[in-house]
């Protein structure tokens, strides 16, 4: 269990439902980022800018933590880009078909008690950690 | 005006959470998928954190009539489980294992200035794209 960071990953975690809880409470919006992110694509008039403003939170959000404190991790480099694609590949069009991502089905979905969302949760993780498996014990990556 | 500032401050939130939980870190994520490797809880922790703060939230919130500022909740209420849920969610994790970037994260990584996290979000803009692509085709 080495770099174990319980109390910045709580610390963080409650932000984030917070952020969440806020969305909800005031713009009766679900925080599921992949979800605003695709919503912002051609929409009916009226829709982009919240959507736009709350990305932008998220840039300048992280932003301010990166940018005044010293960063707790070094950034990871020279990772392969035809993976990097891939995987935004994936993520992007996996995200879109499966309605949510990490944020709409794990932080928002199941404090809703979404029995979707507790099954896409538990289908992420899985194929998440199979394919980590894969390649880190069968590969060697 | 009050609905802008309050999605402004709820991105804030998040992707200084995002930041502040390390979950910008692709190598961090990968290592709590890392099961049979060098195993870091921290993304449960996170994940933790971030349900019972939203669990209040959601409690306090519903059974209002309208959202503080907005005219409606938009809040999905299929209960249905079928199949571009289970593989999409699927596909996703797959990605996600491979690259270590869920969407949330990748966005707030772009604070890094590194090429890594802006080569992902504009692949996964596309992939999204490409998914529309299939589904307008029907």
């Amino acid at each position: 269990m080495e770099n174990f960071t319980p109390y910045s990953a709580a610390a963080g975690g409650a932000l984030i439902g917070l952020g969440a809880a806020l969305l909800l409470f005031f713009n009766g919006r679900i925080a599921g980022i992949s979800g605003i992110i695709n919503g912002s694509l051609p929409q009916p008039k009226g829709d982009t800018l919240w959507r736009i403003l709350f990305i932008a939170g998220l840039v300048l959000g992280a932003g301010a933590v990166v940018w005044t404190t010293p960063l707790a991790f070094i950034p990871r480099t020279g990772f392969s880009p035809i993976l990097v694609i891939a995987a935004g590949l994936l993520v992007g069009f996996g995200t879109r078909m499966g309605s949510g991502c990490t944020s709409g089905h794990g932080v928002c979905g199941l404090a809703r008690m979404s029995p979707r969302s507790l099954i896409a949760t538990l289908t992420f993780v899985a194929t998440g950690a199979v394919t980590v498996f894969i390649v880190r014990q069968v590969v060697g990556g | 005006m009050g609905l802008y500032l309050a999605s402004l401050l709820a991105g804030l939130l998040m992707g200084s959470g995002l930041a502040i939980a390390q979950m910008i870190n692709p190598e961090k994520v990968i290592a709590f998928l890392d099961f049979a490797g060098n195993w870091d809880p921290s993304l449960a922790v996170v994940l933790c954190a971030a349900l019972a703060v939203s669990f209040i939230g959601y409690r306090l919130t519903i059974g209002r009539d309208q959202p503080l500022l907005a005219n409606a909740f938009h809040i999905p209420d299929r209960r249905d489980i079928d199949m571009p849920l289970v593989a999409g969610a699927a596909i996703f994790g797959i990605g996600w294992g491979l690259g270590g970037y869920c969407p949330g994260p990748a966005i707030g990584a772009l604070s890094l200035g590194l090429w890594e996290p802006l080569m992902f979000v504009a692949a996964m803009l596309v992939g999204s794209f490409l998914y529309g692509l299939l589904t307008r085709q029907r």
